[in-house]
């Protein structure tokens, strides 16, 4: 079995939750516990009845050397937990997998980095805890600082740096790895866009290498760009796996709903809500090709953010990005103080033909990705009334654009066939 | 990097066994270990202003208190060494030991995080938060033998063993760190514990006193305390004092045991670790 880079089987991973948790924070708690262990069998509801919860559960599946997976699914799905026990940072209940090959994961950019060292002494101790030997880091250090763009600031602690050279400097080295097997969770969600550019690219090559990768990401595009196979995971079970294009779409399928809200607060910036709206402010389930449809986003700033802007990204049903719009493209500058606040945008009348649409909603500032939910909201549009499908109802594409056109007599003597 | 050659092949089983690490997983990762001590000493010294004098003033202030109150005051007998080498001799392999021990058991907390996020053999976080202390003890150590200078003593042939007795050091602090700081992931009253026991042990180390004190049907169960032959040898090898004698081989079975013990408990805790912090 050479072809063989993983061999998940049965993998399960139970984690015991909620207040008759066996743990015990402090020895009174656990003396505590032993005294009242023998009345424990009196009292209704019993032994057992410490809640449980299977953040993964039969997991079965063969991964093949030079694949490069994408993991999909919800919050709490199990994707975590799955790239935790492949990596052995924590040990499964039940089931098995074999692993040929080196492993090396990326759960988060610049693990282990120390703010008060300097990006030098940061690239040498980061790689190190990713398992590269130090000779392997002397020989790539270069290829490291140019990847990362911070030549000058090579010698300076990290503390100093913008979020976007700690991530840069931290995703360079992991880059550099070379593991037959790379593990990547949601490092995209961090940096600007041109450096997401370089990460992908670089991904790419790694994929391109013959390397097996497993990648979790919520954007969709770079799934859909990167991945030759994609599973699909939902509340810890693997419900589908294969192709790209058809996860991914039963993905976004399963995920439908009419207005996002955030479940807490994080005290980072945040989108807090997302709805869509008819032209008159009612909510918007089933609009029609004719209608405006009015998405409204509420997103909190806890500090002063200046230069911040937000955006929708409109998906096809299987996740293609169609267009996106933001505010800056519309001139509008958002307010940079801190508090919550509101944007509405309108996608105007006969633009999005019938069909199934996704819309990712994403809060940025030119640094780095504040906060993206994708998808944040999923409808269908249907014909209705609109005089678009007046003449053609059997109109093909997403979205329609008012094109100009002008048709005019051609007289035989300027004729192109002359 | 991706040849046809024979790959390792890695099992991942349920179970506490099926993660733990081998002696031949920290020696592959002795880099890493490396790079561990380099981190904590780096930083240690990056925001002091006094950076490596401190190793030595701590050991030295001590010494100063000890020869005031117990050297000066009390008159407690020193087996013939001035009273200031003697306790110095005591405190230098001491404060290594107490430094390693508190810093071995904050280890697994203070570096949570990084457990998260990535695997290598957890075992290294505790021995590099016990070898970084390593490095203060060289210091106080030079510091020591320019008081020997100061005081005209010489070093007897007897420090041919030194090495022996600053190994034990290293080692039942290890033991102690194995234990301390895999129990405080699972219970944080141990960091209050811990500095009060480190205290009470020094009491029962002969630092401020000879062992020659503590009257012969009590020395066999005060040998238990292998820190006792540590000072004790240290300074019979430096000063000229009785050498340990019988304490050796039971302080070195009571290392070995503690040792055994930490690593067997140690690996039966490893994998929950990361669920637990």
């Amino acid at each position: 079995m050479p072809d063989i880079a993983l061999r998940i089987c049965g993998l399960g991973k139970q984690y015991t939750i909620g207040a008759r948790q066996e743990r015990y924070d402090t020895l009174r708690d656990r003396i505590a516990a032993a005294a009242a262990r023998p009345f424990r069998r009196l009292a209704p509801g019993g032994l057992d009845a410490s809640a449980t919860l299977w953040a993964l559960r039969d997991v079965t599946h063969d991964i093949r050397r030079g694949e490069v997976v994408g993991i999909v699914g919800g919050n709490g799905a199990g994707k975590s937990t799955l790239l935790k026990i492949l990596s052995r940072i924590t040990t499964p209940t039940e089931g098995e997998v074999e692993i040929h090959g080196r492993v090396g994961s990326l759960l988060e950019v610049g693990t282990g980095f120390h703010a008060d060292l300097t990006g030098r002494e940061n690239i040498y101790l980061n790689g190190a805890i990713l398992g590269m030997r130090k000779a392997e880091i002397e020989r790539k250090f270069d290829d490291i600082v140019r990847f990362a763009e911070i030549e000058d600031f090579i010698d300076t602690p990290v503390k100093r740096y913008s979020t976007g050279m700690y991530v840069r400097l931290g995703f360079a080295v992991a880059a550099h790895l070379e593991p037959e097997i790379l593990i990547v969770d949601e490092v995209l969600a961090v940096g600007d866009i041109h450096f997401q550019r370089k990460c992908l690219g670089k991904l790419d090559d790694v994929a391109r290498s013959g390397r097996t990768v497993l990648f979790v990401s919520h954007n969709m595009a770079a799934i859909l760009r990167l991945c030759t196979s994609a599973m699909l995971l939902q509340h810890g079970r693997l419900v589908r796996v294969g192709d790209v294009r058809s996860t991914v779409a039963a993905y976004l399928g399963g995920q439908g709903r009419g207005g996002f809200v955030a479940s807490a607060r994080t005290g980072d910036a945040q989108i807090l809500a997302a709805d869509l709206e008819d032209a008159i402010g009612a909510p918007f389930e089933h609009p029609s090709c004719g209608d405006p449809i009015m998405c409204r986003i509420r997103y909190t700033l806890p500090h002063r953010s200046p230069g911040v802007r937000v955006g929708i990204g409109v998906l096809s049903c299987d996740g293609t990005p169609i267009f996106t719009t933001n505010t800056a493209d519309a001139g509008v500058r958002c307010p940079s103080d801190a508090g919550d606040f509101e944007a509405c945008v309108t996608i105007p009348p006969d633009t999005l033909l019938a069909g199934d649409f996704h819309i990712a909603v994403c809060l940025w500032n030119p640094g780095a990705i504040l906060d993206l939910q994708e998808p944040a909201l999923s409808f269908s549009v249907d014909a209705g009334r609109s005089p678009l499908y007046v003449e053609d109802a059997t109109r093909k594409g997403y979205v329609h654009v008012g094109c100009e056109w002008s048709v005019i007599p051609v007289s035989s003597t300027v004729g192109v066939l002359s | 990097m991706t040849g046809d050659d024979v790959l390792p092949v890695t099992h991942i089983r349920p179970g506490s066994r099926a993660a733990s690490f081998t002696v031949d997983d920290v020696w592959q990762a002795r880099e890493l270990l490396y790079f561990l001590v380099w981190r904590d000493i780096k930083v240690r010294y990056k925001h002091t202003v006094l950076g490596i004098a401190w190793s030595i003033l701590q050991p030295l202030l001590t010494m100063v208190v000890f020869t005031l109150f117990f050297g000066r005051l009390a008159k407690m007998p020193s087996d013939g060494v001035p009273y200031p080498l003697f306790s110095l001799a005591a405190l230098v392999p001491w404060t290594y030991f107490s430094s390693a021990v508190s810093n071995g058991s904050a280890s697994l907390l203070g570096n949570q995080h990084l457990i998260a996020k990535v695997y290598f053999p957890r075992v290294l976080v505790p021995l590099a938060a016990v070898l970084m202390p390593a490095v203060d003890l060289m210091m106080s150590f030079a510091m020591l033998l320019l008081l020997m200078a100061l005081y005209h003593v010489a070093p007897t042939p007897m420090m041919l063993l030194l090495p022996l007795y600053l190994l034990v050091a290293v080692l039942i602090a290890f033991a102690v760190a194995l234990w301390t700081s895999a129990l405080t992931i699972r219970y944080r009253d141990v960091r209050y514990v811990l500095p009060f026991v480190i205290q009470i042990w020094m009491f029962v180390t002969p630092v401020a006193y000879p062992a020659s004190l503590v009257p012969e049907r009590w020395r066999l169960v005060y040998a238990l305390n292998p820190m006792a032959m540590v000072v004790e040898g240290v300074r019979s090898a430096l000063l000229g004092t009785v050498s340990p004698g019988a304490m050796i081989p039971v302080a070195l079975v009571v290392t070995l045991s503690a040792l055994l013990a930490g690593t067997a408990y140690f690996r039966s805790v490893e994998t929950s670790i990361v669920d637990l912090a």
